[in-house]
């Protein structure tokens, strides 16, 4: 079996998958920006026109939808903040495993509150 | 020892103008538009962040949103300010790491061209209604408004 090529973090393991993770993510994210912006200018037709469309938003399926987008944006946030720290921090490759964990942790941290409140408001009635 | 490629993008890609390490006679744009990314992208945690917990985590969540919501916000210069950075921030971030992505998959000359027609148009509409969205709101578009600023 060939041998990994040395010198990078970013082949196999978990760095690649991090990074397949951080495009697929940033470009699941930028399409709903684009739809997000085109709802919120709705405002500027009527404010009935507004709250027809952000209606769907509160719907049970949208609102599981919305679960998915702010776990998406919750890793691409964090797991960017490793990015910048193993590309400025000189000892960032070196605690590149534990910095990995410590974007779970985080993401994890933030997700479950957000996840408990979001689904309360959507099917709380 | 054997050359590390970056993952996807073909030694066609690294040839291409601006595509590799900065050599004479080229600009620093791809150095800039990495440097962007890394600041821009720390100013989207807080911009996108402090967006959720307001809009989704405080008081009815997202079943208190409703153009009165958006009334009450924008009154506040604060708001407007911050949404407008966020539009501006987010879309340029989000356009350049597309433009990234096209780079590295799509292989043909004239695939690229126009995709990234087609990024840039999108991009600019939504740039360009967005920023007037948040500068030209009325809360009191409805003559028959019931908010309190408009009675």
């Amino acid at each position: 079996m060939p041998s990994k090529p040395a010198g990078t973090l970013y082949r196999g393991r978990e760095g690649m998958w991090s990074w397949v993770a951080h495009r697929i993510t940033g470009v699941g994210i930028f399409f709903f920006l684009l739809v997000h912006v085109l709802d919120t200018a709705l405002v500027r037709v009527s404010p009935h026109a507004y709250n027809e469309v952000i209606g769907t938003y509160k719907n049970p399926i949208v609102g599981l939808l919305e679960v998915g987008l702010v776990a998406a944006i919750l890793f691409h946030a964090f797991n960017g903040i490793r990015l910048i720290l193993i590309d400025f921090w000189a000892k960032g490759p070196r605690y590149q495993r534990q910095l990995m964990i410590g974007v779970g942790v985080v993401w994890v941290v933030l997700f479950v509150p957000f996840v408990i409140r979001h689904l309360t408001h959507v099917f709380g009635g | 020892m054997s050359e590390i490629a970056a993952p996807r993008s073909s030694s066609r890609a690294r040839n291409l103008k601006g595509g590799g390490r900065n050599r004479s006679g080229q600009t620093n744009f791809e150095l800039y538009s990495w440097l962007f990314m890394r600041l821009s992208g720390l100013a989207l945690v807080i911009l996108v962040l402090g967006h959720l917990f307001v809009n989704l985590m405080l008081g009815g969540g997202i079943t208190a949103l409703d153009f009165g919501f958006v009334a009450g916000k924008w009154a506040n210069p604060l708001w407007q300010v911050w949404d407008l950075l966020m539009l501006w921030l987010a879309m340029l971030h989000g356009s350049n790491g597309l433009r990234t992505i096209i780079n590295d998959y799509a292989e043909k000359d004239q695939t690229r061209f126009w995709l990234k027609a087609l990024l840039i148009t999108a991009a600019l509409v939504v740039v360009v209604l967005g920023t007037l969205v948040i500068f030209t709101f009325d809360p009191c578009l409805d003559p028959n408004s019931t908010l309190s600023v408009c009675k």
